[in-house]
């Protein structure tokens, strides 16, 4: 009898399911939740470096006038900059925990599970997509006092809810990836070190495209967290405008994380060897 | 027990037919069935063999031990079983399925203890089993019915709602047993379940991989380096060293066969060194650097 391939198109149809596969996704994000949940702190500890952009640097800068911001003042335009940033930050060290979870034989257990690789993949991406939208209901808050023009309607919202979901499972997903080709804390925490900062400030976070010489646009269009930006830009913010069209933003958002996702649910099973 | 090629062969066959999903006791009438079997299991990390072309059997509903010091090759061993690790050469059957071709039919088949303490500390004991229950597919009539049951099953009833970081070495064993055991597998793998405990741990361990036998007719594969561990659990062991296997049979038939009293001296017997300080420097520095992560 033929050889039944652990990976046959026909035999995976049959054998998913699509409610198994949610549970399955939701029940690793649920694990992260319910530790947060009993302590808390990582996410204060998190919400200042938020805090000191908008409330310091933004203020600064914004005296200067120099940042052409359109009809936005600096800090409206940089509020949703700094969200995406601190779910940057968040989600590109996310690695980190995933390979702290290796050490500990946590990850092993899920990985002898049935589950599919990609559910404990998009279970990884939803638990920083959470700590993601703790952030952002956190600069919200920070928003309102400090006077920024928020848009409060029900579909902003949900769209920086989706947006900032999409961002944190980016980098996040990312991160794994790292994590299970460098498989040492110290390795994954260098390497997130070197790409925060440029992913930040190769953006248009805290200063429009058109403002940067025309090399830095380059890298910046083909940056996942302008898009997130440009999104969030669009809806976080009163009169706030979108560059490159919200369709493109979600699209260009939602392409990434597929392709992210698929890698990384591929080379999931490499962290524990 | 030594494996005859005959036996080896009836039991692939039954494996590969048509209906592998005919479970874990294999078809009914062949004698002997085997939970679990390899055959030339090998793995490699490099050019250094870490397993080198092991077969055994496993007979339904008994407890079988890999034996040998810090090195030996039975994490790798467990690992190739659990589908963790790709085996370099050779296969391996877990109740009828072919751990390389088809994992996912010998993951839902499985329950896994890894060496090291990996119940999640920042939750509670039940948390720990609910994520557990959810990633199994156990549907919500029964979850928590069952998540209660194993708990009680395992001595741990009173500490439900007890955060795992507050648990004692020991507790934290019967913890992870017992998330082992809530999708009620066929085939348990427990990587040194009593490493690093006390003596009354220890035996309270046992006497919970005992009650899993004898309650569930669980096979159980567990790997050890106390000898006395081996002698008052198994049915039958397999003596480890440098990746092979040096001898195959039931404690007291090795002792008898090494002309010896204890499993201490038979492996001292096969593998011309102790079992105390059968590691390499390698290991022992490896050994250090976990001790220091549950530490
Ligand atoms: N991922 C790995 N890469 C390289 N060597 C490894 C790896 N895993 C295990 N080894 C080596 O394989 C040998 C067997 O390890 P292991 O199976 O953990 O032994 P045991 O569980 O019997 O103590 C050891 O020498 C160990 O250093
Ligand atoms: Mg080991």
């Amino acid at each position: 009898m033929p050889p039944e391939s652990a990976v046959s198109p026909a035999a995976w149809a049959r054998r998913f399911n699509p409610v198994d596969f949610i549970r399955q996704t939701f029940a690793v994000a649920e694990a992260d939740v319910r530790k947060l949940r009993h302590d808390p702190t990582e996410l204060v500890t998190r919400a200042v470096q938020p805090t000191l952009w908008l409330v310091v640097f933004a203020q600064v800068m914004g005296r200067l006038r120099g940042v052409p911001t359109g009809n936005l003042s600096y800090r409206d335009f940089m509020a949703p900059g700094i969200l995406a940033q601190s779910v940057l930050f968040i989600a590109i060290f996310y690695g980190i925990s995933v390979i702290w979870e290796r050490d500990m034989g946590i990850l092993q257990k899920f990985l002898v599970s049935p589950a599919p690789r990609v559910a404990l993949v998009l279970g990884k991406a939803l638990s920083a997509g959470v700590r993601g939208l703790t952030q952002a209901v956190f600069i919200y808050a920070i928003a309102l006092l400090i006077g920024i023009k928020a848009q409060f309607g029900l579909l902003p919202i949900l769209g920086v809810l989706v947006s900032t979901l999409l961002g944190a499972g980016i980098f996040s997903t990312f991160s794994l990836i790292v994590a299970c080709l460098v498989k040492t804390r110290e390795r994954m925490m260098g390497i997130g070190q070197l790409l925060s900062m440029p992913l930040f400030f190769a953006s248009n976070a805290i200063y429009p495209l058109a403002l940067m010489p025309s090399w830095l646009q380059v890298i910046a269009k083909v940056n996942p967290l302008s898009y997130q930006v440009d999104l969030l830009r669009a809806l976080m913010v009163q009169g706030g405008q979108s560059t490159f069209g919200l369709g493109v933003d979600f699209a260009v958002q939602l392409g990434i994380l597929a392709v992210l996702v698929a890698v990384a649910a591929r080379l999931y099973a490499r962290i524990v060897t | 027990m030594n494996l005859t090629t005959n036996d080896r062969a009836s039991y692939l066959a039954a494996g590969a037919g048509p209906s592998p999903a005919a479970g874990p006791a294999g078809a009914p009438g062949r004698a002997p069935s085997f939970a679990l079997e390899t055959v030339g299991l090998t793995r490699r990390f490099g050019d250094f063999t870490a397993v080198d072309a092991i077969s055994f059997g496993v007979p339904s509903g008994t407890i079988f031990g890999l034996l040998g010091p810090n090195g030996a090759g039975k994490s790798t061993t467990i690992k190739m079983l659990t589908t963790l690790l790709p085996p370099t050469a050779g296969t391996g059957r877990v109740a009828g399925f072919d751990i390389v071709r088809q994992p996912v039919e010998v993951r839902r088949m499985i329950g896994y203890v890894p060496q090291m303490l990996s119940a999640d500390g920042n939750l509670s004991a039940y948390e720990n089993l609910l994520i557990f229950a959810k990633v199994y597919g156990i549907r919500v009539p029964q979850r928590r019915k069952r998540i209660m049951e194993v708990l009680a099953f395992m001595g741990l009833a009173d500490s439900a709602g007890t955060l795992v970081n507050k648990f004692s070495g020991g507790m934290i064993r019967r913890l992870e047993i017992a998330q082992s055991m809530l999708h009620r597998p066929p085939v348990l793998f427990l990587d040194e379940p009593t490493v690093g405990l006390d003596p009354v741990a220890r035996r309270n361990v046992w006497e919970h991989i005992l009650r899993l036998r004898d309650e569930f007719g669980t096979t159980i594969l567990l790997t050890t380096h106390y000898m006395e561990e081996a002698d008052e659990l198994c049915q039958e062991v397999a003596i480890m060293h440098q990746g092979k296997i040096v001898t195959v049979g039931a404690p007291a038939a090795i002792k008898a066969a090494a002309g010896v009293a204890t499993l201490d001296d038979a492996f001292a017997h096969y593998t011309g060194s102790s079992i105390k300080d059968g590691g390499t420097f390698r290991d022992a520095a490896r050994v250090r650097r976990v001790a220091r992560r549950m530490g």
